[in-house]
């Protein structure tokens, strides 16, 4: 499939899981997709990063399900913190693992699995629809219900992938990916490199092939199709490209150059790629003097109204 | 095994001299959430921010050898970045409950009962600034001993009662009954100023240990509530020369520690 044809299945209103970890391996083609697409009013389901940065800045998010958004090496998501800021969407925000076992559930067609999670927090507070449960066992424990994340489609992005929609991971880390596509009613999963089955096992061991073609609906060959997000071994994070992301997102202005030069609403996913080489091939180029950019400015460390940032969890070991 | 030379909770305060000078601020905090993590065991530690990252690797290499470390993605290394496991996402959500863990967390707010914040500022409804979220902080709060780590001690970080709870504090849980309170400890909260911990009748916060240089005043200033300040504080304890090398020469030759702590 391409992405648009992906994205032809979707429609607004629908409940959308999308796969990967802040900002690693994102099915960040997918979502341009979704960008260049009319459909809107979702229920987005992720551990977010720039895929519901983008998303909320287009406006097409009705509800988002969370326990967080960032972007790693920059700890906070400009285009959700102004969404948030400005009441933009309802947002269910859960902690990472009752997110984790809300996707079990849906995988397993179980309502709710209990957890000791939540509990004395304001997540109770901040969702009032929340039920606990009671063991029924001698110790009677009382625990959240962490309910089910069902889905009617699953965007996730793959190192490797065959036609039949066998997937494989070739990173550190699995992440959700297989777990998204289990609790979907359709899945949707794009690779770097669409390979014969034959060829899966060649690139790693059987443990990588954790998403499995019963729970895939159709696979897109999108070389690049995480940019900007990692998607090791493959490509590392584009770290430049993020800042200029994350500057651009910051600014109104700056951020309506920055979509039409790299998200125009008639273009396509070779062009995007296009649009990044050309803007790299300028940022390698040495200015003449005459027209020296600003100099990178150092990132802040504090935000203007003094609160202490969280450290960059990818390099500081935040895990959950 | 417990291979320390180190093991004075608390020391004179005076600035250990090394051929590169005596010991900084940084190296303090450094010392300060090393200790947290002394006489855990066979746990993993999981700090968040440069300073408790140096601490955690400081400890691993001294007093704590037993400690599991990860390389900030997926693998479980030794101290020389040697890789002995795998620790997915998914594994280290089953390892937080399981309890054998760690972990020192920042916070954009923090109570005196220990209650942390790092969602977002003023009402969640429709915040005024919107921060990380609330990660992983209530599984871990309820499941694994929690620390906090805080560089820069102000009455906007410390306050009376923080926005959106997401690291439940010792009233929170207390409320919440006794699956809540089952694993809940929060062990200590350091920060550019000090060492605190919660042992007062009402768990709520109090001051442990000064870094030198540091009054009790300036701390009582610099907190947005009632602070428990006990009639002698002492001092927190001072690095070893062998220590101070390994963290200067071995574990942050870099100094990411100076750009986390003002001088």
């Amino acid at each position: 499939m391409t992405p648009e044809e992906v994205v032809g299945r979707l429609s607004s209103g629908m409940t959308v899981g999308i796969g990967g970890w802040g900002s690693r391996r994102k099915p960040m083609a997918l979502v341009r997709a979704l960008l260049r697409s009319p459909v809107t009013d979702l229920t987005v389901i992720s551990y977010g990063g720039p895929d519901v940065g983008l998303l909320a800045a287009a406006g097409r998010i009705r509800r988002l399900v969370t326990a967080f958004v960032t972007l790693d090496s920059i700890p906070l998501e400009p285009h959700y913190r102004a969404a948030r800021q400005r009441g933009a969407f309802a947002l269910t925000e859960i902690d990472e693992a009752m997110f984790m076992w809300g996707l079990h559930a849906a995988a397993n067609r179980l309502p709710f699995l209990p957890v000791r999670a939540g509990l004395g927090s304001d997540v109770v507070r901040v969702n009032p629809e929340l039920r606990t449960v009671t063991s029924p066992y001698e110790d009677a424990e009382e625990f959240v219900a962490a309910p089910a994340l069902r889905m009617d489609a699953a965007l996730v992005h793959l190192n490797r992938a065959d036609r039949l929609g066998n997937g494989q991971y070739l990173g550190p880390d699995p992440y959700f990916d297989d777990l998204f596509c289990e609790a979907a009613d359709a899945a949707y999963v794009s690779c770097e490199r669409l390979v014969e089955t034959a060829e899966l096992t060649e690139n790693g061991s059987l443990q990588t092939l954790l998403v499995q073609r019963h729970s895939v609906t159709g696979v897109v060959e999108a070389p690049g199709g995480a940019h900007f997000t990692s998607c090791a071994p493959d490509q590392p994070r584009d770290e430049a490209f993020q800042r200029a992301y994350a500057a651009a997102a910051a600014d109104p202005v700056a951020w309506e150059a920055f979509a039409a030069r790299f998200l125009p609403p008639d273009g396509d996913e070779k062009g995007y790629r296009q649009a990044v080489r050309t803007w790299h091939e300028e940022q390698a180029a040495p200015a003449r003097p005459e027209e020296q950019a600003t100099p990178a400015r150092h990132e802040k460390r504090t935000d203007p109204a003094g609160y202490e940032k969280q450290a960059d969890p990818a390099r500081h070991e935040e895990r959950s | 095994m417990n291979a320390s030379e180190n093991g004075a909770a608390t020391g004179t305060g005076t600035p250990v001299g090394t051929a590169s000078g005596p010991a900084t601020r940084a190296e303090y905090c450094v010392i300060a959430c090393a200790e947290a993590w002394r006489g855990g065991g066979e746990i993993l530690a999981s700090p968040m921010g440069a300073v408790p990252s140096v601490g955690a690797r400081l400890a691993r290499l001294t007093f704590a050898p037993e400690l599991l470390l990860t390389d900030g993605e997926a693998t479980l290394v030794g101290p020389d970045g040697e890789p002995e496991g795998w620790l997915p996402y998914r594994r280290h959500l089953a390892l937080v409950t399981g309890g054998r863990r760690h972990v020192m967390m920042g916070a954009s707010q923090i109570d005196r009962f220990g209650n942390q914040n790092i969602s977002c500022v003023g009402d969640w409804d429709l915040p005024s600034r919107q921060l990380l979220g609330v990660r992983g902080a209530p599984v871990n709060t309820l499941n694994n001993p929690v620390s906090y780590w805080i560089p820069r001690h102000s009455p906007r970080v410390f306050v009376e009662r923080v926005d959106m709870v997401c690291g439940v504090g010792h009233d929170r849980a207390s409320a919440a009954g006794p699956s809540a309170t089952r694993f809940h400890r929060i062990p200590r909260v350091v920060s550019d100023l000090g060492v605190f911990d919660f042992a007062t009748p009402d768990r709520s916060m109090r001051l442990a240990s000064l870094h030198p240089g540091v009054t009790a005043d300036e701390v009582r200033a610099a907190t947005g509530f009632a602070l428990t300040v006990p009639a002698d504080v002492p001092c927190t304890r001072a690095p070893s020369p062998a220590e101070l090398a390994l963290i200067r020469e071995v574990i942050d030759p870099g100094r990411t520690r100076d750009r986390e702590v003002r001088a």
